[in-house]
């Protein structure tokens, strides 16, 4: 008996371990160091402007006759001063705040309403997967920049019109992609047996569906994120998105364009922020999508 | 094929009418009055009632709709509310100018776009591969308004080479192939380019490489056939892809220069845009988004078509 057990022993250990398939996904990204870099920044740059009001910074809101311009290294104005002589360090990191928020939410909802949206359509099919995927066409028909500019504008500034606009210009592609999934999981044949054994449609969705086609879809709103950031930033840079004098890095942009001449570096410091975001945000995004081991 | 042009142009005609109902739903989502900007503030109500059906505002949303959209397919887009003029002549005028504009950028960035991506395709994973992939990564991160400030900085500011603002000298509207007005299309379309480069670059890398890795090719080379005759076949296989992509950028680009427009000052669809936004010229802006929407609309079928007639395999399907 205790020779059988012997025997036995080894191959109980040998039978590898059952891994997650989330567990396995952060595995593999955190083994990709340019990812962890990015998720890095994106952390720290968030981090920095939720807790912005207890880093010790300047009134983001105070100017001052004499710092107006103050150029880079200024003592006193780490990173030089506005044309209102606003400290533009504190500025930058409280822009974070308004940029990163319009930046991501209006993807984020997309996320919700576009994935109901197309599993929907993809799941259900006929006539409600031609009436959602042909009214998704008309809005694709718009260029993003310009669907986002032809909201906004006729809305007028705001942050709640920004993130109606946007989440209306990522509706679409989000929708797009998860009817294209949840058609090919339609198909499958266990999605048939479970409806075979007589469970109804939202259950088969809700433990057939969704897990199969939740990640792909994740993966490509990720991909959204930064071409949001650079549209949300661009709504505020042509003075149809946040109003003044809350900080926003389009809208600093924007204010800071007039002083090229005098302080050109300066004046191009709120684009390095939303550059330096959005390259993070796809390079993340390019990390996740590989991670994922999701095909485009 | 011209049957396959005729079905393609059925399809287009419900997402024409989509395009309208939003351009003319633009109007409906507006807030406040849209003649409150030309309406006297002393108005009684009785001209005020008047006004609004000089204007057609006092019908049902639905009538409105279809009186817009009888007056449009005539040509009559309704006039500004700020100058008075008519939309369809202002828009258009603009629209030449923005058409200038991002076909400059696609002749600097499909060309550039499509070597880069050729070249990291066929060296992959080399350090050649790295660094396209790198710039077409930085390409479609840019925030392109910023970049577009920047290369002012450099080399209008610093450098003093090439001119910032406007279309030709003295904020003149008129093109004229010179060398005085080619100057101030130089900044505002290398920036436009940027964007479409990095997504080319990157688009043909990916078909590069998977046409490359093959078996015809292997076969090809196999049967002892030059390299470049090699390459030849395997352009041909991409060619219907690539263009594809190409001409949706195009698209893009149009839509696209609002924002670089209102950097350069160029006046094109995108500032008239930004005009139309900040006078509350609804009108004028109902009209702007329409041109350009229906212009990516005719892409879109045109890239469809190219596509079949290079490629017989997508007419069959």
């Amino acid at each position: 008996m205790a020779q059988v057990e012997a025997e036995l022993q080894p191959q109980a250990e040998a039978a590898p371990k059952p891994q997650g398939y989330w567990s396995g996904v952060l595995g593999r990204l955190a083994g990709d160091k340019v990812a962890m870099a990015c998720l890095i920044v994106i952390a720290l740059l968030i981090l920095s402007a939720v807790f912005a009001p207890w880093l010790g910074l300047a009134d983001p809101y105070r100017g001052s006759m004499i710092a107006r311009l103050k150029p880079i290294g200024t003592e006193g104005h780490i990173l030089g001063a506005d044309e209102q002589g606003r400290d533009m360090l504190a500025r930058l990191i409280y822009g974070g705040r308004l940029t990163l928020f319009i930046g991501l939410m209006p993807v984020v909802f997309a996320f919700f309403i576009g994935s109901a949206l197309g599993i929907a359509a993809g799941y259900v099919g006929g006539l409600t997967n031609t009436i959602i995927m042909r009214v998704v066409d008309v809005f694709f028909a718009f260029p993003s920049v310009l669907l986002a500019i032809a909201i906004s504008g006729a809305l007028g500034a705001g942050i709640t019109n920004s993130l109606v606009s946007l989440t209306i210009v990522f509706i679409p592609p989000v929708t797009r992609v998860a009817e294209a999934v949840t058609s090919g999981v339609r198909s499958l044949d266990y999605i048939d047996a479970a409806r075979a054994s007589g469970a109804g449609a939202l259950t088969v969705i809700r433990v057939h569906v969704i897990g199969n086609v939740l990640s792909p879809i994740f993966v490509y709103a990720t991909s959204l994120t930064s071409v949001c950031m650079i549209l949300a930033a661009g709504l505020s840079f042509l003075g149809i998105g946040v109003r003044p004098p809350e900080p926003e890095w389009g809208l600093m942009l924007n204010t800071l364009r007039a002083a090229i001449y005098v302080d050109p570096w300066l004046a191009a410091l709120p684009g390095v922020m939303i550059f330096a975001t959005s390259l993070c945000l796809n390079l993340l995004s390019d990390g996740l999508r590989s991670a994922m081991n999701v095909r485009d | 094929m011209l049957s396959y042009f005729l079905r393609r142009l059925i399809l287009v005609l419900p997402v024409a009418f989509g395009v309208s109902v939003v351009c003319f739903m633009l109007v409906q989502i507006a807030p406040g009055d849209p003649l409150t900007a030309i309406m006297p503030v002393d108005a009684t109500a009785e001209q005020q009632a008047a006004m609004r059906a000089a204007y057609g505002l006092d019908k049902p949303v639905p009538v409105q709709y279809l009186i817009w959209i009888a007056n449009l397919l005539q040509g009559d887009m309704g006039r500004s509310i700020a100058t008075g003029r008519p939309v369809a002549a202002e828009v258009f005028g603009a629209v030449g100018n923005s058409l200038l504009l991002a076909f400059s950028a696609a002749i600097i960035a499909f060309p550039i776009g499509t070597f880069l991506g050729f070249l990291a395709g066929y060296f992959r994973d080399t350090v050649l591969d790295r660094a396209v992939t790198a710039i077409s990564i930085a390409g479609v991160s840019v925030p392109n308004y910023w970049l577009g400030i920047v290369l002012v900085i450099i080399f209008s500011v610093n450098l003093g080479w090439l001119p910032s603002m406007g279309a030709g000298p003295g904020g003149s509207q008129d093109w004229h192939w010179d060398w005085t007005h080619i100057r101030h299309l130089i900044l505002p379309a290398v920036t436009l380019a940027v964007v479409p480069i990095g997504i080319v670059a990157r688009t043909v890398r990916a078909l590069a490489g998977d046409i490359l890795s093959m078996d015809f090719v292997q076969a090809l080379y196999a049967k002892g056939m030059s390299r470049g005759d090699v390459l030849r076949h395997v352009a041909r296989n991409a060619a219907a892809t690539a263009l594809s992509v190409m001409g949706l950028q195009l698209g893009y680009l149009l839509g696209g220069s609002i924002l670089i427009e209102t950097v350069f000052n160029w006046p094109g669809s995108g500032f008239l845009l930004s005009n139309a936004i900040f006078q509350r010229d609804l009108p004028l802006l109902q009209g702007t988004i329409l041109i350009l929407a229906m212009f990516f609309v005719a892409m879109n079928l045109i890239v469809d078509v190219a596509q079949a007639a290079i490629d017989p395999r997508i007419k069959r399907s």
